[in-house]
């Protein structure tokens, strides 16, 4: 006869431990609890649960798990209403291998009848469960994650090549707040890579025309229009603003303005530039790793250095690097991964190549290091007096 | 032999190479070595007194040759050389 409900119950019963919320709590409280698992639905989660737990509804249970937890051995502690679907959850877990794996007796029920402390979870709306449903489902985001990228704000220097496609996937990824720095006009000959501004918009400023593609995208974002360049009177306040800034600047001396600004307002730095077929990109944390200028200490000058507008870009390299600052900036505003922090990645077009330098902090950088006497400056003037005579004491 | 890769920005010089392969037993050799051959890269990237500028790193592998033995750094075989001045842009 196959076996009932009631049946499978006392067969998980036999070989999971059942443990009470008296037993369980205080070590909740002091942080040394195992891990606790809700098989729940999303709308009994929503209304409260165990402090710390991870929420796998009991149909995703067999797929999840293996994200959530970090071996077979760890310790879990499977939470539902009432301690039955926990109980056959449990069970499910042991013959998938999991070896230390209890049951909550009585439940989130018993446990909340106990008055142990519950948290009840800030949640999307169900317009926003649907709109990032494909973050939601990624464990290293999940809701909370998405959550927080609702709460961040990413500053852009340039609303350009690099700008346009970082906006964009910033704004699509529910970035709550974007600001938006360039005090430029559309012009005909952007739209072969700034593929966030339309024919249409021709002559409006920058900021402004990608300001309308992401309300169109996403009017839940917040876009900050800034329509003038940053410079060392306003970038201060700007930054104070922001939880990143990211790097689309088409000149060193706001490149070099950004890099000791986000020092001084301990601002992370997404950086990137593109010339023709080449792209650079890094991430600058202030004071946690190599700053701009440990990595180019000094601006070439500018026959070494021309513009995009002098010598050309590849329009869909914009594509590419912007969207790998966009990448970064969502890792930092998260908190997950590797960043680019400590290594500068080189793509090359032309050869489809992507190369890695290995970037260190300098210890007698002029911006981070222990003897740096940090101040903003006359970057124009900076930038036009140096690489003339300055030069390392060797030979080539 | 090692092979130097050339930046965007000194192709020109060096006939619009993307690599050039260059003799030479360390970085300072392979270094004079190539701009013996190209005479426009080191107008670039070397001072009148023959020294390299500050704001061109070099790149053995992945690594920045500041940080092993500068010019000095054996290279061989198999070794790429990198000649990297930031970019400005960006585009607005």
């Amino acid at each position: 006869m196959s076996p009932s409900y009631q049946d499978l119950l006392a067969t998980a019963r036999e070989v999971i431990p059942e443990v009470e919320p008296s037993e369980v709590a205080p070590r909740v409280e002091a942080g040394d609890g195992p891990l606790i698992i809700d098989v729940r639905e999303t709308a009994e989660w929503d209304q409260g649960h165990l402090p710390g737990a991870v929420h796998i509804p009991r149909g995703f249970l067999e797929s999840r798990v293996a994200g959530a937890t970090s071996g077979t051995d760890q310790e879990l502690l499977i939470s539902c209403a009432s301690g039955q679907r926990s109980l056959l959850a449990a069970k499910t877990l042991a013959d998938m291998g999991y070896t230390n794996v209890t049951n909550l007796a009585g439940g989130f029920a018993r446990w909340k009848q106990n008055n142990y402390p519950v948290e009840v979870p800030r949640i999307l709306s169900p317009a926003q469960r649907s709109r990032y449903s494909r973050h939601v489902l990624i464990p290293e985001v999940g809701e909370e994650g998405q959550l927080k990228l609702l709460d961040s704000k990413a500053l852009l220097i340039g609303a350009g090549g690099l700008g346009s496609p970082a906006a964009y996937y910033l704004a699509a990824a529910g970035v709550g707040t974007i600001g938006l720095v360039d005090d430029d006009e559309v012009d005909e000959s952007n739209l072969q890579r700034q593929i966030i501004h339309t024919t249409e918009r021709v002559g409006m400023n920058k900021g402004e025309s990608a300001k309308e593609a992401i309300r169109a995208l996403n009017p839940e974002v917040q876009v900050n229009v800034h329509p003038f360049r940053v410079n060392r009177d306003n970038v201060l306040d700007l930054l104070e603003e922001y939880d990143v800034v990211v790097d689309g600047a088409d000149n060193f001396p706001t490149r070099y303005l950004l890099a000791d600004a986000s020092l001084m307002t301990r601002t992370p730095l997404v950086h990137a530039s593109i010339l023709r077929f080449e792209g650079h990109a890094s991430v600058f944390n202030p004071y946690d790793g190599p700053c701009y200028r440990c990595l180019f200490p000094e601006p070439p000058p500018p026959d070494l250095a021309p513009s995009c507008g002098e010598a050309g870009v590849l329009g869909v390299l914009c594509g590419v690097m912007g969207n790998v600052q966009a990448t970064e900036a969502i890792k930092v505003l998260l908190g997950i991964g590797d960043t680019l922090s400590g290594r500068l990645l080189i793509y090359d077009a032309l050869g489809m190549t992507f190369t890695e330098l290995k970037v260190r902090r300098d210890p007698d950088c002029p911006s981070c290091g222990p003897n740096a006497d940090l101040q903003l400056r006359d970057y124009e003037a900076w930038c036009a007096g140096v690489g003339s005579h300055d030069h390392v004491g060797a030979t080539a | 032999m090692s092979t130097v890769k050339i930046p965007p920005v000194l192709r020109q010089a060096v006939g619009g190479e993307r690599t050039v392969e260059v003799t030479g037993e360390t970085v300072g050799e392979v270094l004079t070595n190539l701009c013996d051959q190209h005479p426009a890269v080191g107008s670039q990237i070397l001072t009148p007194d023959g020294e390299l500028h500050k704001y061109v790193n070099v790149y053995v592998n992945d690594e920045d040759a500041r940080l092993l033995q500068w010019t000095d750094t054996p290279v061989g075989e198999g070794d790429t050389l990198m000649i990297l001045p930031a970019m400005a842009g960006g585009e607005r």
